[in-house]
């Protein structure tokens, strides 16, 4: 049986490698990717949780999370095709039509 | 050290492999291929967790839906390699390893202190209800409908927002669309007149 805290750690990494993607990374696509990781990794610890609860609601807030993840990727991605095209740049600095 | 637990670490280290993939390649569609070896391992390890149906959900709903629909974006949008990052934002970098670095000793303090033991759970295969087990569809489903009906019916709410949004921004600038329908209605309605004079010479 593998341990809860193995789970929990890969997660916590895996959360880890997202922020420091958001915070490196330029691109606003993989900005987008990097926050996508991290819903998932939020997932295993509620998968993981349930599991050794014997809960089925982490279960549910894990369906719930990816209705969640579609919706933004759908909204996000068109507002990044949508800066790309007032733009023509994916480059995050370039968009600060709303800096002083 | 059983096989578990090596299959566990063998999935665990493409995971991190592949998430580093993510934030280190330079063009998008590496990235988006090493999420979605991520988004696999990810459904493996729910299987581990007896998580079936969402286990296939994740393969299903993220690694075909979402994941075509960046990969499609990518596409779309013909990124080219990123042209001489212009690091504006240098000092983030500077950042980010301490960042990383503290959230690491949490998860040292984690695998320290944590230690759960895990219920016994009924075979799924030889459960006489299957409802009662967890992790099937039948047990999801008892929740989703009795306790969760309201978060549920939010998120049907939620996803026909986000359809009519993301069809409101990604739609070409709407002046023109308004333009070129009214000047088809000002020469069809210019035209009749010129086929009736044309009809009426017969």
């Amino acid at each position: 049986m593998i341990p809860l805290s193995w789970y929990l750690a890969l997660s916590a990494v895996l959360f880890t490698i997202g922020v420091v993607g958001v915070i490196i990374q330029r691109n606003v696509i993989v900005l987008f990717m990097c926050v996508e990781l991290m819903l998932n990794a939020v997932n295993l610890t509620l998968v993981a949780f349930s599991r050794f609860l014997g809960d089925m609601t982490g279960q549910l807030f894990v369906f719930i999370v990816m209705a969640v993840a579609a919706a933004e990727a759908a909204v996000g991605l068109a507002i990044i095709i949508s800066l790309f095209r007032n733009r023509e740049t994916l480059n995050i600095d370039e968009a600060d039509l709303l800096k002083l | 050290m059983e096989t578990i637990h090596l299959l566990f670490l063998a999935i665990a280290a493409l995971a991190v492999v592949s998430a580093f993939n993510i934030i280190l390649q330079r063009n998008p569609i590496y990235s988006a291929i090493g999420l979605i070896i991520v988004l696999c391992c990810l459904a493996g390890l729910f299987l581990t967790l007896y998580a079936q149906f969402i286990a296939a959900i994740q393969i299903i709903v993220y690694a075909g839906a979402i994941m075509v629909l960046f990969v499609f974006v990518i596409m779309l949008l013909n990124v080219r390699e990123e042209e001489s990052r212009t690091d504006r934002q240098k000092y983030l970098k500077f950042l980010a390893a301490p960042l990383f670095l503290a959230l690491l000793a949490e998860v040292a303090v984690v695998i320290r202190f944590v230690n759960m033991p895990a219920p016994a759970i009924e075979d799924p295969n030889t459960a006489i209800d299957p409802s009662q087990s967890l992790g099937t569809v039948e047990s999801i489903a008892h929740v989703m409908f009795t306790d969760f009906v309201l978060p549920f019916e939010a998120t049907s709410v939620l996803i026909l927002m986000a359809i009519v949004g993301a069809m409101y921004l990604a739609r070409r600038d709407s002046g023109e669309g308004a333009e070129r329908i009214e000047q088809a209605l000002a020469t069809d309605a210019a035209q009749p007149p010129v086929a009736v004079h044309e009809d009426s010479g017969h």
